[in-house]
């Protein structure tokens, strides 16, 4: 029987490489489309480390509001426009080693200031959720619903301007192109479309013969 | 023994990753915004770490609200990019100077 603890921290620096590992293929790869695959992969990792710390709704939104919308929509674009890939990658070693200074410098800098140590002492402790004898959902649900709930309808007028902006930008009205117009097509009356008239029958001309007609 | 360092430097890490992202991949607009997506999974990172250690409820909720605003953001980014490219049929950062910033 395996250490609980000893397997958790198995998963987590598995998941942990794969995460980081796909990070480095997204900044890296030359053919987009493959950079967001590696992105999809860098979340879906990300979201089994979030799992391994009990935060299960945001792990699965990650997945399905992520994995599910945000990326199809960026593979979506990456796949309309038709990029030179050869002239993107122009100045890649260029700026390769200083992004490595910067980043490794940066790197460094955080991990000084955070103090590892430190926070090497904070053991994970009970679920907050399970000792308040709710899901973590629904301890998320609580909180956004009482003390969240003003930033929570902004956030969901965020999303409305989104949609609304999106549209906005990318309509466009092609000239020459031949619609229907639905108000005029539901106000129309019988009356303007048919005119019945009345005329006598017309008899002057000759009626076709037997033969003609066979 | 998971402890909350693991959390924090894997999400420093990332971090730096999308910082150099930036850097090496100047003249792409979709690896940019791939970038800042990475940058924004990063910091979520954090967050969820010290909600489940410290057992703030706040962290969580935040991350929820980041995640709002990313998916916002990237609709309204990747439409300008749609919009960019009908127009000027290229996403090259250094050939967008029309505005001669």
């Amino acid at each position: 029987m395996i250490n609980p603890q000893l397997f958790q921290l198995i998963c987590f620096y598995a998941f942990a490489t794969v995460t980081v590992a796909s990070a480095l293929a997204v900044i890296t790869l030359r053919n987009s489309v493959h950079a967001v695959l590696a992105l999809v992969l860098t979340f879906f990792s990300s979201a089994c480390i979030w799992l391994l710390a009990e935060a299960e709704f945001l792990a699965i939104a990650l997945i399905v509001v992520y994995v599910g919308a945000v990326m199809v929509l960026f593979l979506f674009v990456v796949m309309m426009l038709d990029i030179d890939q050869e002239k993107m990658r122009e100045g890649f070693v260029k700026f390769l080693p200083v992004g490595l200074i910067v980043a490794l410098v940066m790197l460094g800098e955080m991990l000084a200031l955070i103090g590892v140590r430190a926070m090497h002492a904070t053991v994970l402790g009970e679920n907050p959720a399970t000792a308040a004898g709710l899901s973590n959902t629904a301890w998320l649900g609580h909180a956004l619903y009482t003390d969240y709930l003003l930033p929570f309808e902004i956030a969901a007028l965020i999303l409305t301007v989104g949609v609304v902006a999106a549209v906005a930008l990318t309509l466009r009205h092609r000239g020459g192109a031949r619609y229907q117009s639905a108000s005029q097509q539901v106000a129309v009356k019988a009356s303007d479309r048919v005119r019945i008239v009345k005329m006598a029958a017309d008899t002057s001309y000759d009626q076709p013969s037997a033969e003609e007609t066979k | 023994m998971l402890t909350l360092s693991h959390y924090i430097v894997l999400g420093a890490v990332l971090f730096c990753i999308s910082v150099a992202g930036l850097f090496i991949n100047r003249k792409n607009v979709i690896v940019l915004l791939m970038a800042i997506e990475l940058m924004l999974l990063a910091v979520n990172m954090n967050f969820v770490a010290f909600s489940r250690f410290l057992g703030d409820v706040s962290g969580q909720v935040f991350v929820f609200f980041i995640l709002t605003v990313a998916a916002a953001e990237s609709a309204i980014g990747l439409a300008i990019l749609v919009l960019l490219f009908r127009n000027r049929s290229t996403i090259n950062v250094a050939e967008i100077d029309s505005m001669k910033g």
